[in-house]
């Protein structure tokens, strides 16, 4: 773990501060990746239980958010920081946020179970599944990306959406079929899309934390780009 | 709301973006440093420094104790003339000419290179002629002209509605802010173009502080304004550019946005947020 880049400041109150914000992050990013693991499994199967769980520790996840706000705000009021530090401040502000969506998405998924269960929707959910790891490993990437301050695997994490969008249009297309062929299935098959689609923004959040993250470490903003300008920003 | 209104109100994007980080607009030079080295006696105190110092901007200097920034300033005015044991190579180009050159006349190069210090140093006179002293030692007596030019020098340093009824008072008994502010006034009595600074808040309050830093911000729109300065707050606060020296070597310039938030040399960054070399 390279805690080069926060440690060493004269002032070790500074070094414990930024590192403990580092920790809260990765705290919460954890949190968060066990919501979605949570909420998918619910889904799948049916477990009631599970879902209000999910939907109840959604709070934590919106607790934490504001009390690193909260830090973030107060360490820039006392410290005004600059350089690498300033922009790790922003960025975590930024990131934090993003994990709070990501949350937000979880319980989401959480709601759907709770309204799909009981009613055999018939669809079939290893796609879904399927979709669930690659979006969870994406933001196990960025986090694990974050927590080293490295942003080497940026550029592979960002791909990967594009392997997310594609599994998204094709169960998206599935379940259109199914809505034509019985209107009957319509309330539950769009209980199904609305689940994979917050699966899809999943991925899409976890590219932002990339983003934010490139920020931090080189400086540089790689928003609103395509992969291959990314690509080439992060080889710079 | 029609198309063509929503046109005739769109936001202006280039005032929104406002892109200090990568301005494109070269600023003129007003002072170029070649090649300059300085000795004090066998002690190198300054090592080939390059730099070029934009017009009507204010650039600051920072560093820690003993990198040379004040060294570097007192060149420019050439005031180590008067330290013993110095030698000067190399060049610093005043509009495209050499002050070190033999035919400057140094107190000429004084009238227009001004300089304030650390602690305010005002002499024990009256106000009035505190301002006016630049102008009489040039031979100016002139009582419309010297009231004149004291008034505006006074209001240019924001102290004129202070001290426009007790002209004629001791400048000693003043408060220290006031005092720093008086010194300004009086380098900008003779008009100079360039003002160097040598830490010229560090000995004042914070309000004081405050009420300098804006009026640094004022007189560029007339001034080169070179500052040197401890407090990097300071520094990113009042400069437009920002120089870091460490050990007698120029590290890095560049604009303040740009090297406050993303320097290029590891040495600035740690020197800028607080981190052991």
């Amino acid at each position: 773990m390279d805690n080069s880049k926060i440690g060493h400041h004269i002032s070790v109150q500074f070094d414990k501060d930024l590192e403990d914000i580092r920790n809260k992050v990765l705290t919460m990013g954890g949190l968060v990746e066990r919501q979605i693991e949570l909420a998918v499994e619910a889904f799948t199967t049916g477990d009631m239980e599970m879902a209000e769980l999910v939907i109840k520790q959604d709070n934590q996840v919106d607790a934490m958010e504001m009390a690193i706000d909260m830090e973030c705000t107060q360490i820039m009021a006392l410290r005004q920081p600059t350089a690498f530090d300033l922009r790790l401040l922003i960025s975590v502000i930024k990131i934090i946020h993003e994990i709070e969506r990501i949350g937000d998405k979880a319980e989401r998924i959480a709601e759907m179970a709770i309204r799909l269960a009981g009613n055999e929707s018939g669809f079939p959910y290893y796609e879904l599944e399927h979709m669930a790891e690659l979006v969870k490993g994406m933001l196990h990437d960025a986090l694990d990306s974050f927590a080293r301050i490295a942003i080497e695997n940026v550029a592979t994490i960002t791909e990967k959406d594009n392997n997310v969008d594609r599994e998204y249009d094709n169960i998206l297309r599935q379940l259109i079929t199914r809505m034509m062929e019985d209107p009957r299935n319509i309330t539950r098959t769009l209980d199904v899309l609305w689940t994979v689609r917050a699966l899809e923004r999943i991925g899409d959040h976890a590219c932002y934390i990339c983003e934010h993250l490139v920020y931090m470490v080189k400086g540089e903003d790689v928003r609103h780009l395509t992969q291959h300008e990314l690509e080439e920003k992060v080889k710079m | 709301m029609t198309a063509q209104e929503v046109r005739t109100h769109a936001i202006d994007m280039n005032s929104f973006i406002n892109n200090r980080l990568n301005s494109e607009e070269l600023d003129e030079i007003c002072i170029k440093v070649e090649n300059l080295n300085l000795f004090y006696a066998d002690k190198q105190a300054l090592h080939n420094i390059n730099m070029d110092i934009p017009k009507k901007k204010v650039t600051a200097y920072i560093g820690p104790s003993g990198c040379g920034k004040s060294t570097l300033l007192r060149c420019i005015n050439r005031m180590n003339d008067l330290v013993d044991n110095v030698t000067i190579e190399g060049k610093i180009l005043l509009d495209n000419e050499n002050i070190f050159d033999k035919s400057v006349n140094v107190a000429a190069l004084r009238r227009r290179v001004g300089m304030v210090f650390q602690k305010p140093n005002p002499f024990p006179k009256s106000i009035f002629e505190n301002v006016a002293y630049g102008l009489r030692i040039q031979g100016i007596n002139d009582k419309r002209i010297l009231a004149e030019t004291v008034e505006n020098a006074l209001r240019g340093a924001a102290l004129w509605d202070e001290m426009k009824d007790r002209l004629n008072d001791n400048a000693l008994g003043i408060s220290g802010g006031q005092q720093q502010r008086l010194v300004i006034a009086r380098a900008i009595a003779i008009e100079p173009e360039v003002l160097l600074l040598d830490e010229p808040a560090s000995a004042l309050d914070p309000i004081s502080t405050l009420k300098i830093e804006e009026l640094i911000n004022e007189l560029k729109e007339k001034y080169t304004i070179v500052i040197v300065t401890h407090n990097m707050q300071q520094a990113a606060r009042v400069s437009d550019y920002t120089a870091f020296m460490y050990l007698g070597d120029l590290i890095e310039m560049g604009t303040t946005s740009e090297l406050f938030t993303n320097p290029r040399k590891k040495q600035t960054e740690d020197y800028i947020t607080g981190r052991y070399g």
